[in-house]
């Protein structure tokens, strides 16, 4: 996937840089799908015991991966990951700067810290001219992060999984919905901390739905 | 809701998936010689089962796979799922205690 449409407006987000060629003009900063709600969701902070906190973490690098995981590709792309590529669903492995997340049965989102094209670049080349396919798709969802004693209570209210820690707990990443939105729901400690990843046009949505459902805890708890 | 066991990410709720129709309706082998009847029926005719019927889903928010699941078109049940690479699972005897 190419790099997102840059947007000459007020911008709050970091400048990767990464479009830089040679022609090395101005580039535009970025902007990520939820900055024009940074500010509500701050607001939307509850403290305490009943405490549940809502931030973007924008621009994470994605890359979307597939391939058959008994062949040798796998096994060269796992050397490159310096981990495992997960099984099953649910399952999610991780090592230096990356996390790798079960999609499908041949088919993982790689997220990392690392430089965007640099992490595709770097699977592809280990790809090879096997069978299969390394996209970055960095701009196709942004990240939220809720956390807080209230975290999992929120969640409940739209989300048709079992989040209760027999069935769900860190390290465990599924695809799901929340509202009526899809997502990529990672549960990264026990906090609880949930990272959840909605494709970044249905992330303002996503934002909204979580601080209406956030506001709730700001008061006491109606027996 | 139907709570559906896709094959790769267990049981879910019916919100996850789409529905795609009767499985186990094959392309014509040579395209080409069929006629306009014999196309529509291929396109369009599917049966109406009234019991266990054999249809596609796929897990839209979940793995986004296609799979093959079993339902009884009269009580809703959801007897079977099972990957597109397996065969249409024999079921027990009606009777018992379904
Ligand atoms: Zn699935």
């Amino acid at each position: 996937m190419a790099e997102p449409t840059l947007d000459t407006g007020a911008n709050t987000g970091a400048n990767t840089g990464a479009d830089a060629g040679e022609d090395a003009g101005p580039v535009a900063p970025r902007t990520s799908p939820l900055a024009h709600l940074a500010e509500r969701m701050r607001a939307a902070t509850v403290t305490g015991a009943r405490g549940v906190a809502l931030t973007e973490w924008p621009f994470i690098t994605m890359a979307d991966l597939r391939v058959d995981p008994a062949s040798e590709a796998a096994d060269r792309i796992e050397k490159t990951l310096g981990a495992p590529l997960p099984r099953q669903c649910g399952h999610t492995t991780a090592s230096g700067p990356h996390t790798v997340v079960w999609l499908g049965p041949d088919e993982w989102l790689v997220l990392s810290q690392g430089e965007e094209t640099a992490v595709a670049a770097e699977l592809r080349e280990a790809l090879g001219e096997d069978p299969g396919s390394v996209v970055d798709v960095s701009a196709n969802r942004t990240t939220l992060e809720l956390s807080g004693p209230a975290a999992r209570q929120v969640l409940e209210k739209g989300c048709p999984l079992d989040l209760h820690p027999r069935a769900m707990g860190p390290g465990r990443a599924v695809s799901t919905t929340v509202g009526p939105i899809a997502v990529l729901l990672w549960q990264v400690d026990d906090a609880p901390t949930y990272r959840l990843f909605p494709r970044s046009s249905f992330a303002d949505y996503l934002a909204r739905w979580l601080i209406d459902a956030m506001s709730e805890y700001r008061g006491p708890e109606i027996p | 809701m139907l709570l559906i066991g896709c094959p790769w990410c267990g049981p879910r709720d019916e919100t996850e998936y789409h529905y795609g129709g009767q499985a186990h309706v094959p392309h014509p082998e040579t395209p080409a010689d069929l006629d306009d009847r014999q196309w529509a029926e291929y396109v369009f005719y599917r049966d109406n089962a009234k019991g266990p019927f054999a249809e596609r889903w796929v897990h839209s928010t979940g793995c986004r796979r296609w799979f093959n699941v079993l339902r009884d078109t009269v009580t809703n049940e959801v007897l079977a799922a099972y990957r597109l690479d397996e065969p249409r699972p024999e079921l027990p005897q009606a009777g018992g205690n379904r």
